[in-house]
């Protein structure tokens, strides 16, 4: 990207409003961020969906090198002596019956098999490890220059420490920040212009930190890179380890999602979907006469 | 001419990934990845791969070694391992006193090593950790002939460009599940009889493969219904300083399970790559009309034939 197209892009800290039908109307996302957006919300769930199918193939997680078979630290299974059999997830010794989910569920005829997670949310629906690697690696690939794109601007166009960075005074309440956040009660007017403390660092942990770090954990697991790059098998513990906290991450993520997804219905479906399509939100219904709390 | 060119555009990726994305929303990914031009896009996933590792990894990166101390109690033995082949049991019963390490093909002298043969060749100990395509992990002691002392010693014609690996073991047994990979079987539903084709649609009258499964270990007797095991690599990964063709896994004869007399080790791949019950090495030129094609009876089966990742 050349200097010339980064001014061009350029957002100030400020963004550009307007006043329209009794509301003001703020230009919240760039257009680069609203493709991106939408470019990783397909990349991550068909890695996750190809993901839990590569998981199937082999359903126990463990720490180290090397696997000890009869030790996983996490596993999904199903006990077949049981009258009728059940499906069992264990993690750290502590066992679960999922029946019906984990470890035991219906195959495309309706009868009981077992799997590891469901035919309903594993791409291919059916037990086809090459073709999941497949679908995994392309999104893999897809997911890596979509993110560069978006960091390459994001660090370029100073929309990152806008985003991200909390401002001194966002710091010093963040006690009040967080009571706000958890009576649900969402900004309006001016202070819906930025994001508040909790949003930017909920951001910056999952752009910067569980992103990279996913990314990493997968590399660390390829026996290819391994030879290039061994310091990734020491920072992950081993290839083992690296494989179970790539697993956790994408818990983390699904997680992330989960909430993200929950706020953006409760503080206003379609103004925030208005926001991530076209780029313009509504910070004030009607100006003036509702004082924000 | 090459069956398989590097073929990476990130352009394409961007724009196949997004024709991919229409087609999954509108009729669900798994009619997608049915359709043979999906699977042509998904499968430049492999191109990539192969591209960027070819890039970071040089000739002589080597996989991470480790000491004795980390060497796996339980070395988890998948696909077959313990071949019903006729001429393989007749080998194992007289302690492969019979077994001829044969290398044919695109040499300038074919050559045959008993395993007394490749013993008294200078030999490679790596402990080493092998990745299973299905996720576990294993360390073992591998000790055993480097290949490309084999090759120098056959001599590589100007045309060689790749090593397959015919294996004595039959992949039609059943009973394993279908996620099983390295040698695993699979219901073994359209195997055919590896190379006892040509298969017409290449034409070409160099392709040294016509007669593959004429010598490889299981020929002719009742077992042999199915495929047998292959596997290729190129030259790259060949001369390897740690591509060994093992005859010793921790500090003793190579057991059947994991593939005597001898396996392929190729420490910067997955498992299902590291070909058990190696038989006969052919230096070709082209992947076509060996098996069904892909250059291993797991990528016949869709999986990878660049499996470093």
């Amino acid at each position: 990207m050349t200097s010339a197209a980064v001014q061009g892009l350029r957002t100030t800290d400020a963004p550009e409003t307007a006043d329209v039908d009794r509301r003001r109307w703020v230009f919240r996302h760039p257009a680069l961020i609203r493709v991106c957006h939408w470019i990783n919300v397909a990349c991550l769930t068909i890695l996750l969906m190809s993901g839990l199918q590569i998981f199937n193939a082999h359903p126990a997680l463990y720490w180290g090198s090397i696997s000890t078979f009869e030790h996983p630290w996490a596993s999904i299974g199903a006990d077949q002596d049981a009258q009728p059999p059940k499906g069992v997830t264990t993690v750290a010794g502590h066992s679960f019956t999922t029946t019906g989910v984990l470890g035991l569920s219906r195959d495309a005829g309706g009868d009981m098999t077992e799997r590891g997670f469901p035919r309903w949310i594993t791409l291919p629906a059916d037990q086809d490890l090459a073709t999941g690697r497949r679908w995994h690696f392309f999104f893999a690939w897809l997911f890596v220059i979509n993110g560069a794109i978006y960091l390459a601007y994001g660090f370029a166009s100073g929309q990152f420490r806008a985003r991200y960075v909390p401002t001194g005074a966002q710091w010093r309440h963040i006690g009040a920040s967080i009571k706000e956040h958890l009576l649900l009660r969402f900004a309006e007017g001016e202070e819906a212009r930025h994001y508040n403390v909790i949003q930017k660092l909920t951001y910056f942990v999952v752009v910067l930190g569980l992103l990279p770090i996913q990314i990493l954990a997968g590399l660390a697991m390829s026996p290819g890179m391994n030879s290039v790059t061994p310091w990734l098998l020491t920072l992950f513990g081993g290839r083992q380890s690296a494989r179970t906290i790539h697993f956790i991450v994408a818990d983390l993520l699904v997680l992330f999602v989960v909430v993200h997804v929950a706020l953006v219905i409760l503080s206003g479906f379609w103004n925030n979907m208005r926001g991530m399509v076209s780029g313009w939100y509504i910070i004030d219904r009607k100006q003036k006469t509702v004082p924000h709390v | 001419m090459s069956s398989r060119k590097i073929m990476f555009d990130r352009r394409r990726i961007v724009t196949g990934g997004a024709a991919l994305l229409g087609a999954s929303l509108l009729s669900g990914c798994d009619d997608v990845s049915e359709k043979p031009w999906a699977r042509r896009i998904l499968d430049k996933d492999e191109d990539a791969n192969l591209y960027v590792q070819r890039l970071l990894l040089s000739d002589q990166k080597l996989a991470p070694e480790y000491p004795e101390a980390e060497i796996s109690p339980q070395f988890k033995a998948n696909g077959n391992d313990d071949p019903k082949d006729k001429a393989y049991r007749g080998m194992v019963k007289t302690g492969f006193a019979t077994f001829k390490l044969a290398i044919d093909g695109l040499v300038e002298r074919p050559q045959s090593w008993s395993l007394p043969d490749l013993r008294a060749m200078p030999a490679r100990t790596q402990i080493t950790r092998h990745d299973c395509v299905e996720g576990w992990s294993c360390i073992g002691k591998w000790t055993g002939v480097p290949l490309g002392d084999l090759l120098k010693a056959a001599g590589l014609k100007p045309a060689a460009r790749f090593i397959v690996f015919h294996c004595a073991d039959t992949m039609d047994e059943g009973g394993l599940d279908a996620l099983s990979a390295d040698d695993a079987d699979t219901s073994g539903d359209d195997a055919t009889p590896a190379g006892d084709q040509a298969p017409a649609s290449t034409g070409q009258t160099k392709a040294p493969d016509a007669k593959i499964a004429k010598s490889a270990g299981g020929t002719g007797d009742a077992s042999d219904v199915g495929s047998h095991y292959y596997e290729s690599i190129d030259l790259v990964d060949a001369f390897h300083p740690q591509t060994i063709l093992a005859y010793d896994m921790n500090g003793m004869a190579l057991p059947v399970a994991h593939g005597a007399p001898l396996r392929l080790r190729l420490e910067r791949q997955l498992g299902y790559k590291m070909a058990k019950y190696v038989m006969r090495i052919a230096v070709v030129d082209h992947l076509d009309g060996i098996g069904k094609g892909g250059g291993g009876y797991w990528e016949d089966q869709g999986y990878e034939w660049y499996a470093g990742i």
